[in-house]
């Protein structure tokens, strides 16, 4: 509008002065490793301290075809996207319980200012620290959790409890809930507090309940916010590390080992396989950019669709009023 | 009468769960506390107590007697955060000014690329980050985990969404027809404004990089140069295998200082979150 402007361009060359320093850093730091990533994908890049890179001859997608028949990161992929699953679902309905209670107006829970500082705590502890921590609790003979069970009398000697891959794999999905679902639960309450409140209004004034009021007013609302943390849920979860690494570096049998600790054991132990483990990167990379498109698209798509049921229900309903209406007066 | 009734059961269901929640919370926290003032003789006969011993000094001789080191574990997690914080802070306003303010042919352009690359993390791409930096003898440089702040795409599209409305362009026109340069504006002007967002971002930006594990796990290999998370993982080893005490002290060393900043900061903490939410 004002570009026709004279001298108005004279400041746009600070558009581009200003955005080279995050240019240049993003080159260097993070394009760079990318396509270098994606390069030793290819290479015979293995060894400690080794650096010099060559293209595989036979087949260049040798690394690709090693890592992606591996039974090891099979079993990676599925053990992380159980432990994604099972720790999203419980942290997504306790979150949308929650939310749902705090933002009620009926309810007016009291002290919700203290409840969500403490139910969002574990989300700013060092996950590091935490994983430890628990894997302390469960320490054999003489964890907190043993000390309890033999207590209370659930069992008559302590067990060793990490020894079952589905106490292990339990105990991080555990972990992951417990320090997710207060950050998942202020997103979604924010996102309720930014519904028009007359909605709300207009729903009482029909005698909708609380239930339905939260399927048919409060949920399709915050589509938009639900689709964030889905999305940032899933790229975080695909990534995770700290906690399976620490807690039982994967053990036992491999059931907490996630792809990201796979990677890491890859480069970093034993033989130093860079060129699997950077392989094993780019199907993650992938996998992340694929999923998170698709799923933008997929809530466009059921964005129009919701839209039509909703003008469609709208004229039934409508229709049924006008019908029932009319008995009413005959009457 | 009714209505009443169920509202009242709704309310206490409604506490209890939450209480409930609060002290699982805490709990583990607190379990933690204080069995690092118990001794292992203690902790072996009962590992769970809530009220604490009178061992604390002891297990923290034991603890600081071996490998784990707290202080410099401290002290270089608190340059890199500190400097990542700020470097990060400082470009992303820059180069989120630079999107509001100026109008530019590859502006959208660029803004979209930021939106992709903005989903992609960093720890996908480690191997290729990791060979580099070995190359140019960098690891074990602290500067290496606190230059790449520098672009941060997540937090120029927060400082976006921020100033597009808060920016007023007449405030900036009339700082020039003063006499300011550019760079001068940007600088004794629009970061003033933008101080809200700069908190928020900041209490962000540097717990993710105190939190962070895996990038200075790759990177550093020197103990001098360890971050609190790599010290952290220290207690776990064969040398406290049997100190008991001093390893659940050596963990409440390092979640104390957390605490106490989160408990000071809870308000702007929970805002932040909140507005992650509504922007994202």
């Amino acid at each position: 509008m004002k570009s026709k402007k004279p001298g108005y361009d004279r400041y746009a060359k600070y558009g581009y002065i200003f955005s080279i320093p995050f240019v240049i850093a993003f080159l260097l730091f993070s394009l760079y490793p990318t396509v270098y990533t994606a390069v030793i994908g290819f290479t015979d890049l293995k060894g400690l301290g080794k650096t010099d890179i060559h293209f595989l001859t036979d087949d260049l997608f040798r690394n690709f075809k090693t890592v992606l028949s591996s039974p090891s990161f099979q079993l990676a992929f599925r053990n992380t996207v159980v432990i994604w699953l099972a720790n999203f679902i419980p942290q997504m309905l306790l979150a949308l319980l929650l939310a749902a209670w705090f933002t009620d107006k009926r309810s007016k829970v009291k002290g919700q200012g203290a409840f969500k500082v403490l139910l969002y705590m574990p989300n700013i502890i060092t996950a590091a620290t935490i994983a430890i921590l628990f894997s302390g609790f469960f320490g054999y003979p003489m964890g907190p959790i043993n000390d309890l069970l033999v207590r209370f009398g659930f069992i008559d000697a302590p067990i060793e409890l990490l020894r079952s891959k589905t106490v292990a794999r339990g105990v991080v999905i555990f972990i992951q809930t417990w320090m997710w679902y207060g950050s998942t639960m202020i997103t979604l309450i924010s996102g309720i507090l930014g519904i028009s409140p007359e909605i709300f209004e207009s729903a009482e004034v029909d005698g909708a309940n609380r239930v339905q009021t939260f399927f048919y007013i409060t949920m399709p609302n915050i589509k938009t916010i639900l689709l964030f943390t889905l999305v940032t849920s899933l790229i975080g979860g695909l990534n995770m590390f700290d906690i399976p690494r620490l807690f039982q570096d994967g053990k036992p049998d491999d059931a907490t080992l996630t792809t990201s600790l796979f990677i890491y054991k890859q480069a970093f132990s034993g033989s130093y396989m860079y060129n699997r483990a950077a392989a094993a990167s780019m199907v993650m990379f992938l996998i992340i950019a694929v999923l998170a498109a698709m799923m933008f698209f997929v809530m466009r798509d059921k964005d129009e669709a919701q839209l039509n049921k909703q003008i469609r229900q709208q004229q039934k309903a409508y229709a049924k009023k006008m019908k029932a209406g009319k008995e009413n007066a005959s009457c | 009468m009714l209505k009443n009734k169920e509202n009242r059961v709704m309310k206490i269901v409604i506490y209890v769960v939450c209480i409930f929640l609060a002290v699982l919370s805490v709990l583990p926290f607190w379990i933690m506390i204080v069995n690092a003032t118990r001794s292992t003789t203690e902790i072996q006969q009962h590992a769970i107590s809530l009220i604490p011993s009178s061992y604390m000094m002891n297990n923290i001789k034991i603890l600081l007697g071996k490998s784990f080191n707290p202080a410099v574990g401290f002290a270089n997690s608190l340059i890199i955060s500190i400097g990542a914080t700020a470097l990060a802070i400082y470009f992303s306003s820059l180069t989120a000014y630079a999107q509001v303010a100026y109008n530019w042919k590859l502006r959208n352009v660029f803004f979209s690329f930021i939106m992709v690359v903005m989903m992609i993390p960093a720890q996908v791409t480690m191997i290729g980050f990791y060979q580099m930096v070995y190359k140019i003898h960098m690891t074990n440089r602290l500067s290496m985990l606190i230059l790449p702040a520098i672009a941060s795409p997540t937090m120029v599209f927060f400082m976006r969404q921020y100033l597009q409305p808060t920016l007023s362009m007449e405030i900036v026109q009339s700082a020039r027809i003063d006499g300011a340069k550019e760079f001068m504006i940007f600088n004794r002007i629009v970061l003033p404004i933008m101080k809200p967002a700069i908190a928020t971002q900041a209490i962000f930006s540097f717990v993710a990089s105190w939190n962070n594990l895996f990038t200075p796990l790759v990177l550093l290999t020197d103990q001098k140069k360890y971050t609190m998370p790599i010290m952290v993982s220290l207690l776990k080893g064969d040398i406290y295998k049997t100190e008991y005490g001093s390893v659940y002290m050596g963990l409440t060393l390092t979640v104390l200082p957390l605490i106490v900043v989160y408990l000071l900061l809870s308000k702007y903490i929970i805002a932040g979150v909140a507005l992650g939410g509504v922007k994202g």
